[in-house]
């Protein structure tokens, strides 16, 4: 059984008890220490700079050419704080209750509570590092209801929140960075950890320009490496996303829990071909005034797809809107696992539209009568040109089309309520960790929870670590570890270059995502599972023997960055497909068949599975190992989520 | 702050001196322009020539004409440099380079517009203000009479002129003066010399287009209001008025006079 | 259906910063008009993989015009034939079937070529450290309300504020001058009350790291203005300006220097 540290006490007084309790380290001393920060999105460039402003030496590393870049920048939406800045009721208890219940019940209580309690600093925090959010004529801060919050919580800067929050912490990283607190290493990525008695020291890195494998050591490394979507090859993640570093950690020690909950986002641009790279997310805000709809027969959608008849032949009485027939109360703003399971039946159903039938409307006509056009243009204007540019179609005039897509990975690097894995002095943060979103993920969480890990947490609970080691002194950058570590990671890329078969990496990646998005997206079966199982086994070896890799190591070289990234998605996707086959029960992004409501809806089984599944590695085509954390709720009570 | 580089010699120090020697000599065109509209009098170039001997001895406008050539120079030097340091930015050239797609063709060629300038500022000075101050520019007197204000003119010889003389006798004021009036007259009908001119001017206009409302934006003006007004004056006041009403004087010249 | 073309690439091909390169002729075949123009690199570069030729390296990421690491001048524009988009937001039914395009990497000194299409663009990073920030520290700042801003400078700001950092405006100026996306940090914190502590010595600071980074000098043609995916404008390059004179002029005693 897993210890995850919670704090005894009651529910909002643990963390303040708790920072009380941490020990701390003498400022005098912060410098003799080093931490080790892999990625700077959000959570990584906010730790950074958190920490070299205490005192600590930093290092970062990223695989862009900018620590501004990471994939954080892409956020749309907002950022929840429970400010309550709009009268309307919230309260951190609020926001703590409405996340705990929108990853139906598997995220961690005082994790939670942590999060909404410091959610208020972070936006104080932001708007004085000069993020211009949103604001209204009394030059107030603005806040917009987001992702079916019945409270105004959402705290936005137009469409690119995530980005103007990602400047934000990159600009306090760079101050660090020339006061020389912060070393930046980009177009680096870390491709192993470091342990010397147990305790994480230090990182392997590559650096791409030069191909060079260089040691790192620090008393602490913290991994900031985002999400493992890109395990599907098409989601939003960036092209660079991978899980590398949090692999080859977890291949350390490091237990990954829950890789089955993955978030598939209902309002995504459709896959037009095989040359298909990414999926465009179009913002969840859209469900504020958009009307999603499909045929009410089949007939009709085959007429669509032929292209005989455009959407607005379809009388009014011959559309679907199927999310405001089977949810009133919430209609189109139900939760993205409930909207994105309901696009895919009606698709299943052979109702789908557009030239592959894989998509639904999403119908602004009735918005525009409403409002107007240039208020619509006002409110969605820059997500409307977007569609335009990618589709050739203007939804001003015809209905969007969206399917929903890979879009956060809840699962993670597993951490306790210090966000310390299970190798000592190695911390997970951000999406790269499973904390805080159970089994699903609210809109405008991500990026709430991203900064209050890297400013508001990690400073606290790193220094008690350190303070515990009882020892200043230097990691020893001699020690055999390093030398052996680093050895490890080149004949790796040996191995990888002397690979001269036929496939090209994409072509095996591509492969997996197949699997991955038929048999463990977003419907599963243990049947489905089991042969998925086989597949990527069988794409394993097939990888290993007859995939391509070009080029040498001392060069940027493409074809290698890639292998070495897909080689690590194949293991993450067995064992994906492992915990999705453990989880016999429905909850949040995870849907089992078996285990549904008579309704449709996702049916827990909180008797059996009221825990986290946290595996261990075994070594190389081992079956993992499962470590349960047994969740207990104290303060709210597990129902059946309803949206009706 | 001690260790900022100073001013100068910075990249915004370069462009704010280049923007000030060019509203300058912006300027001096309104009041050359002006000043030199009166060779359009038929009155035998009684005003120019007047205006002429005003404009080169009375000590401020000296001192004005000095800061003047000194701009000249200074604004020519710095975009030199500027040039310079603008080549060295990008040592390698693009194959294709679609400047029009997203800029006009005078923004981009400052330099050249400037260099025909710079031309065509010299022969001008050569042609005009180096032949009157080296006495290679023919002599007249003008008589008034000044009960009719009725004047009559009479080509001096060298040996009748001494120096610029204004007197009155009986009624009657007689002007000696250089007569850089019939200089301009015998310039401008030369055709390659009206061409030249003319093909200066518009040098000029597409110049100053980009010019005036570019040295504005140089020292930070940036308004609502303020700048398009500042861009109309730019197009219609530097880029059109002016430019035609000096490329006017030789076309006169040549085909009226 | 899509419709598909075939099209003549003349890439810019450079194994690293110290070779020199040369432009290749690459035919790209059946290429679908809804592709994105990396897209259709994408195509090209697994072509060439399965022939075992070195696929073109170009730098590129979140793939939906936000993160600012793609760059590409394509056919003599930054970001391709059409305004106000980044290259993975180009798709290909902007081109047509027989059509050559030339794609090089940008140009500049302060941006050296890395291999192939990618380039260095750190300098861009090392401008921002010179004082792209407000001096604080993480936690005891006032409550987020405490100052309000008035909307229409909140949106100026933020106008400002949403440059990505590709570099367009450098490729796409005549001179690799790097002014526009110098000014549109300096304006962010000029307009807004939190980066008034220190706006003149952040004015300073940034332009003196522009100038050693060996970027070119700004001749206001306006081809940033109109190249940039994100829309900047001009009249923040007018308000750096402002805020650099004003710096030196009159409020020396404003600027100091501190470590």
């Amino acid at each position: 059984m897993l210890d995850s540290k919670v704090p005894a006490g009651p529910l909002a007084e643990k963390w303040s008890k708790h920072k009380f309790e941490m020990k701390l380290v003498n400022p005098a001393n912060k410098r003799k220490f080093t931490i080790l920060v892999v990625g700077t999105g959000l959570a990584g460039a906010s730790a950074a700079a958190s920490l070299a402003e205490l005192g600590y030496n930093v290092k970062t590393f990223c695989y862009q050419d900018s620590p501004r870049r990471a994939h954080s920048i892409a956020a749309q939406g907002g950022i929840n704080a429970a400010k309550n800045y709009q009268n309307d009721g919230d309260s951190v208890y609020r926001l703590f209750y409405d996340t705990i219940k929108g990853g139906d019940y598997r995220a961690r209580e005082a994790n939670v509570y942590r999060l909404a309690e410091v959610s208020v600093n972070i936006i104080d925090q932001c708007v004085a590092q000069g993020v211009p959010f949103a604001r209204e004529y009394g030059g107030l801060l603005d806040n917009r209801s987001f992702g079916g919050a019945q409270v105004s919580r959402t705290f936005y800067a137009r469409g690119q929140t995530g980005q103007q929050l990602l400047l934000g912490a990159y600009s306090a990283l760079n101050r660090q960075i020339k006061k020389g607190k912060v070393q930046s290493y980009t177009r680096h990525e870390m491709l192993d950890l470091v342990k010397i008695d147990g305790h994480a020291r230090g990182i392997i890195t590559r650096d791409m320009i030069t191909g060079k494998i260089e040691s790192h050591e620090g008393h602490a490394v913290l991994l900031c490496t985002g999400g493992y979507g890109n395990v599907f090859f098409l989601s939003t993640n960036a092209m660079g996303c991978n899980v590398t570093a949090a692999w080859r950690a977890h291949k350390r020690g490091a237990y990954f829990a829950n890789p089955c909950y993955t978030q598939i986002h209902p309002t995504c641009i459709p896959v037009t071909g095989d040359h298909q790279s990414k999926l465009t997310l179009m913002s969840e805000s859209l469900r504020n005034d958009g009307r999603v709809w499909v045929p009410k027969t089949k007939e009709l959608s085959e007429k669509l797809r032929s292209g005989s008849i455009k959407p607005a032949d379809i009388k009014e009485d011959d559309r679907d809107y199927f999310l405001e027939r089977k949810y009133p109360s919430f209609g189109n703003l139900v939760p993205r696992d409930v909207a994105s399971r309901n696009a895919k039946e009606m698709v299943d159903d052979g109702r789908g539209v557009g030239k592959s039938g894989v998509a639904v409307f999403l119908d602004f006509a009735d918005a525009i009568k409403r409002l107007g056009k240039d208020t619509v243009e006002a409110k969605y204007g820059n997500l409307f040109d977007m569609y335009y540019q990618i589709t050739d179609e203007n939804p001003y005039e015809q209905p969007m089309r969206i399917y929903p897509a890979v879009h956060y990975t809840m699962g993670g690097v597993w951490v306790d309520y210090n966000l310390m894995t299970t190798v000592p002095g190695l911390y997970a943060l951000g999406e790269c960790n499973f904390s805080d979103h159970g089994a699903n993920r609210l809109g405008a969480s991500a990026l709430m929870q991203g900064l209050s890990d890297g400013y508001f947490v990690i400073p606290f609970t790193v220094g008690d670590y350190l303070a515990n080691l009882g020892s200043f002194a230097p990691v020893d950058k001699n020690h055999p570890a390093f030398e052996q570590t680093r050895k490890e990671v080149e004949d790796k890329i040996n191995v990888l270059l002397s690979l001269k078969g036929s496939k090209t990496i994409d072509d095996i990646h591509k492969e997996l995502g197949k699997i991955m998005w038929e048999y463990c997206g977003m419907a599963r079966t243990a049947e489905g599972l089991t042969k998925a199982k086989g597949l990527i086994q069988n794409l394993k070896k097939e990888f290993w023997s007859d995939v391509k890799v070009l080029g040498e190591n001392e060069e940027l070289n493409m074809s290698l960055e890639k292998a070495g990234r897909v080689a690590d998605f194949i293991e993450l996707g067995e064992l994906m497909v492992d915990d999705a086959l453990n989880r016999s029960e429905s909850c949040g992004g995870h849907f089992r068949l078996e285990s549904q409501t008579e309704e449709g809806e996702a049916k827990r089984d909180d008797e059996n599975y009221t825990y986290v599944a946290a595996w261990e590695f075994a070594g190389e085509n081992q079956e993992e190992v499962l470590h349960k954390e047994e969740l207990i709720f104290e303060n709210v009570k597990l129902t059946q989520r309803s949206y009706k | 702050m001690s260790n900022s580089k100073p001013v100068l010699s910075s990249s915004l120090g370069r462009k704010l001196i280049m923007s000030l020697t060019g509203i300058f000599l912006c300027t001096f065109l309104i009041v050359h322009l002006i000043g030199n509209l009166q060779l359009f009098k038929n009155d035998e170039g009684y005003a120019f020539n007047n205006y002429a001997y005003f404009m080169t001895h009375f000590t401020p406008i000296k001192v004005v004409s000095y800061l003047l050539y000194a701009s000249i120079v200074i604004h020519a030097v710095y975009a030199l440099v500027l040039s310079i340091r603008n080549k060295a930015a990008r040592p390698v050239n693009y194959a294709q380079f679609d400047g029009k797609a997203n800029s006009t063709w005078n923004s981009r060629n400052m330099g050249i517009l400037g260099t025909v300038l710079l031309v065509f500022i010299a022969t001008h000075m050569q042609n005009f203000w180096w032949k009157y101050h080296n006495d290679q520019v023919p002599y007249i007197e003008y008589q008034t009479d000044l009960a009719t204000g009725n004047t009559t003119s009479r080509v001096l010889e060298a040996s009748e002129f001494n120096d610029y003389q204004v007197t009155v006798d009986n009624d009657v004021e007689t002007v000696k003066a250089r007569d850089l009036y019939k200089q301009v007259d015998f310039a401008f009908q030369n055709p390659l010399v009206v061409g030249f001119y003319v093909l200066a001017m518009a040098a000029l206009a597409f110049h100053l287009i980009h010019g005036f409302k570019s040295a504005f934006q140089t020292i930070g003006v940036s308004h609502k209001k303020y700048v398009p007004i500042i861009e109309f004056i730019g197009v219609w006041g530097f880029g059109v008025i002016i430019p035609i009403g000096f490329a006017l004087m030789p076309l006169y010249f040549y085909f009226i006079k | 259906m899509a419709q598909h073309m075939n099209l003549t690439l003349k890439v810019w091909r450079q194994k690293n910063d110290k070779t020199k390169g040369q432009f290749v002729t690459i035919q790209a075949k059946d290429i679908a008009d809804d592709m994105s123009f990396l897209e259709m690199l994408d195509v090209v570069n697994e072509d060439l993989t399965r022939l075992g030729e070195d696929p073109i390296y170009f730098d590129h990421d979140c793939r939906e015009g936000i993160c600012g690491m793609c760059s590409l001048v394509i056919n003599g524009r930054p970001h391709g034939p059409k305004y106000g988009i980044t290259t993975c937001q180009l798709h290909m039914r902007s081109f047509h079937d027989g059509q050559t395009i030339v794609i090089e990497p940008w140009r500049a000194a302060a941006f050296p070529v890395l291999k192939d299409l990618a380039v260095d663009r750190t300098s861009f990073d090392r401008i921002q450290q010179a004082g792209g920030y407000v001096n604080i520290n993480t936690g005891g700042v006032p409550d987020a309300n405490t100052i309000p801003i008035p909307k229409r400078i909140a949106d100026e700001a933020f106008e400002a504020a949403t440059c990505i950092g590709c570099g367009a405006c450098v490729a796409a100026c005549k001179n690799a001058s790097a002014m526009l996306f110098v000014s549109a940090k300096i304006s962010q914190f000029a307009l807004l009350p939190q980066g008034q502590t220190e706006r003149y010595e952040r004015a300073q600071a940034m332009v003196d790291q522009m100038d050693a980074e060996g970027f070119g000098n700004c001749t206001n043609t306006g081809a940033c203005e109109a190249e940039c995916p994100k829309g900047i404008k001009l009249s923040n390059i007018a308000r750096m300006n402002r805020e650099y004179f004003t710096a030196k002029f009159f409020r020396e005693e404003d600027v100091h220097t501190h470590n």
